[in-house]
């Protein structure tokens, strides 16, 4: 008689009934996972023989690492009104995420050791999803004066970054990833020339013009990635990540550098790979995100990239807002939409379906490939690795609707869309956080 | 998405030929209201329509309160400068306290592109787009092709030059979608940094050359150009763009003799447009105007509800307002 998964309480037990998807050996099978005082004891195939630890029934839902989603804005200090480290991280567990990196752009920045302390005791009291800061790269994000990497990458800030902003100089760009350098941690760059992209709203193209929005061009994200990388081949051990990468443009700049040999790495994120900027014609502004919904061309060309590895890994690039904020004129919108919860149920449907990706691979995408891009733990079923996993049912579909988001802000770009895939438990340390215990 | 659902007017795209000309004939009819002496209408008697006015305009708010009034509906003016950010309340905010006050229909004039479309989301009058941003100003594109057609009698084998700062056209682009929706040759003209990407998809050719352009144009709608484009690093200077793209008779010389010459107005004399030209025998500029309240009366009209009013004899009627001649000296 297996015990049910939604009354797990205990720190040592075994998940039978399982389909088992190791992303890092690309392959997926009937199995069942050991689970010893939190950590992964043991992954095999085939179903629990007589053992000495309690069997829990995994209903024969699909069983993976926890998903790792490296560009989260949580808003927490400064901005709670949109989310809060307890609201972000539930919203990650629901989507099956175990560990995030939040971003810097918060109110004061991730800029000092004592923000970086405070985010990482409210990810404790929250208990949910591991949080890993990433720190500011420049201080207050104003690109002028180097933030203090030691200190910060002491109290345990994982990478440096302006993002929101870019690192607007050449020359601080290149301090920044010299300074970074023997610390080992990336620089995560949001590729923009501010100049370039004017007071533009939407990707430029036709539907810019047929809206009679201001247009950002596809060469705003290409010139500052195609600067950064040309500083990268200068600077000794630096390394250097390109956020939220939208162009066919600079999927081919990534392509030619990492040819070349170039320290870098790259993620998209689900909105480049699902919509496009005709989508924009509702001036939705759930849909208002920077960098923009790009054309066809572009989205075609980032999948491609996901299919022949120029691009590393997909992050949600979670971007929470007040319904206030978002219930206005196109123009005055703030950017982002929240991702976390339907950042996996997206990839199986526009990736998985169609064919493009299997299963695992789009698993890899949001497990131990991201996790690599930060040099952060997490992602495998290693044995003695963190019980970080994630069931979930890959044919589940649903459709999304704001209020049934657990993010305290509800500003998607997927609201209405029917969707593939449904996280049913999230483990942390081998311990449940998804289903929630507690509403928030 | 089809502009006139739920009755309102957000734009001429998507509208279909048959669309359009319900618009142009219901506007034939209305036309002579403003002809009597005593210019006004029963149609919208009990009807309340709220002007809101988030962008300082003059001819577009004034042609909407006559057309209002003559069609005896109930109007009120708000005016606010400035976007909702600055002045504190939101958009929607002021938008729904409107409706609160059972508003039956709502025109709108705002900076931001998309705001009629935010609003018609949000409630249950009838929507009037007044011009958003650059995106469309539907009533200038009727009127526009409402003077055409008196003047052509129809759209076939006709080309029209829209010169100017195609980017932030509003204006540009509502002629745009229904004279290409008509069948008319479609040609845009201007400084290279002034005409946006892919316009071409939407049925017209661009041109940089004012006077390659023009070549057998059967008209041309000469658009304002705005100083502060200059400002913005646009264009050098304004000298340099009347000199090349402003439109005079040297200019015209290139066209057809009757070549009909339009200006969306306010003009600046001696920049997009020479004197000469602006007052001249081709200049349609005042009837444009004049059209303008009639057009706005039948877009009223539909747009609550009423049926579509059809021209007798389409091509009489043109005919005989073609002998009035021109109103301009």
């Amino acid at each position: 008689m297996m015990l049910k998964l939604m009354n797990l309480n205990h720190t040592s037990y075994i998940i039978d009934n399982v389909v088992v998807v190791d992303p890092v050996r690309n392959t997926s099978y009937p199995g069942h996972v050991a689970v010893v005082e939190g950590k992964i004891d043991a992954v095999e195939r085939g179903r629990a023989k007589e053992a000495s630890l309690p069997i829990y029934d995994g209903g024969g839902l699909h069983l993976a690492p926890g998903f790792v989603d490296i560009h989260v804005h949580l808003r927490e200090p400064g901005y709670e009104y949109k989310e809060t480290i307890a609201s972000g991280t539930l919203a990650a567990v629901a989507g099956g995420f175990t560990a995030v990196a939040c971003m810097p752009n918060t109110n004061p920045a991730i800029d000092d050791p004592s923000v970086v302390e405070f985010i990482l005791k409210q990810a404790k009291i929250a208990g949910r999803a591991r949080v890993y800061p990433i720190a500011a790269a420049t201080k207050g994000r104003k690109g002028e004066i180097l933030a203090e990497y030691h200190e910060l990458v002491a109290a345990g800030a994982v990478a440096v970054t302006d993002d929101g902003a870019p690192v607007a100089s050449a020359g601080m760009a290149r301090r920044v990833m010299e300074y970074a350098a023997p610390l080992g941690i990336p620089f995560i760059e949001h590729c923009e020339d501010m100049a370039a992209s004017g007071e533009g709203v939407m990707h430029e193209g036709f539907y810019s013009t047929k809206l009679g929005l201001k247009g950002i061009p596809a060469h705003s994200e290409e010139v500052c990635l195609a600067r950064d990388l040309l500083i990268l081949k200068s600077v000794r051990g630096a390394k250097f990540h390109a956020a939220h990468m939208s162009t066919k443009g600079s999927i081919n700049l990534l392509r030619r550098a990492k040819e070349d040999g170039l320290p870098v790495t790259a993620e998209t994120a689900p909105h480049y790979l699902c919509l496009e900027d005709k989508d924009l014609v509702t001036y939705d502004t759930n849909k208002k995100i920077n960098p923009p919904l790009r054309g066809e061309d572009d989205r075609e060309a980032m999948i491609e990239a996901l299919k022949d590895g120029t691009i590393d890994c997909v992050a949600s690039d979670h971007a929470p807002h007040a319904a206030h904020e978002k219930q206005v004129e196109f123009n005055a919108a703030p950017n982002g939409s929240v991702g976390l919860e339907t950042m996996f149920p997206l990839l199986v449907k526009h990736l998985v379906k169609p064919g493009h990706l299997t299963l695992p691979q789009v698993v890899a995408l949001i497990t131990h490939k991201p996790a690599q891009c930060l040099g952060i733990p997490g992602g495998t079923l290693t044995k003695g690795a963190a019980a970080d996993l994630v069931l979930f049912d890959p044919g589940e579909e649903w459709t999304v609707r704001a209020d049934a988001l657990h993010s305290k802000s509800r500003n998607s770009a997927f609201i209405g869309h029917t969707i593939t895939g449904r996280v049913k438990h999230t483990l942390v340390d081998g311990v449940s956080v998804l289903p929630a215990k507690v509403g928030v | 998405m089809t502009p006139m659902t739920r009755k309102h007017l957000l734009g001429l795209e998507g509208m279909s030929a048959d669309d359009l000309k319900r618009f142009l004939d219901t506007a034939e009819s209305f036309k002579e209201v403003s002809e009597r002496p005593v210019k006004k209408v029963p149609a919208l008697r009990g009807t309340t329509i709220a002007n809101l006015f988030f962008e300082p305009s003059t001819r577009t708010r004034i042609s909407f309160e006559l057309a209002e009034k003559r069609l005896s509906a109930d109007s009120v003016n708000f005016t606010v400068s400035g976007s909702s950010v600055s002045k504190g309340e939101t958009l929607r905010d002021t938008a729904e306290n409107i409706q609160a006050m059972k508003v039956d229909m709502i025109v709108i004039r705002h900076s931001a592109a998309g705001a009629p479309h935010f609003l018609a989301s949000l409630l249950e009058a009838s929507v009037v787009n007044a011009g958003d941003g650059a995106h469309e100003h539907p009533t200038q594109g009727l009127l526009d092709m409402f003077t055409l057609r008196e003047r052509w009698g129809s759209f076939d084998d006709r080309k029209v030059v829209i010169v100017g700062d195609l980017a932030h056209s509003r204006v540009a682009r509502s002629n745009i979608h229904g004279l290409v929706t008509m069948g008319v040759e479609v040609v845009v003209c201007g400084p290279p940094t002034l005409i946006p990407t892919d316009i071409e998809r939407l049925g017209v050719s661009v041109e940089t050359d004012l006077r390659k352009a023009l070549e057998d144009a059967d008209a041309v709608n000469v658009l304002r150009i705005q100083k502060e484009r200059q400002a913005a690093g646009l264009f050098p200077s304004i000298d340099e763009y009347a000199r090349v793209w402003g439109v005079n008779a040297d200019a015209l010389k290139r066209a057809k003799p009757d070549c009909v010459v339009m200006h969306p107005g306010p003009m600046n004399r001696g920049v997009e447009i020479a004197q000469d030209v602006a007052d001249g025998e081709r200049s349609v500029i005042l009837d444009q105007v004049t059209n303008g309240v009639a057009v706005r009366m039948a877009v009223l009209y539909l747009c609550n509800g009423g049926v579509a009013i059809e021209s007798e004899e389409e091509q009489a009627a043109t005919d005989a307002k073609a002998t009035k001649g021109k109103q301009v000296a």
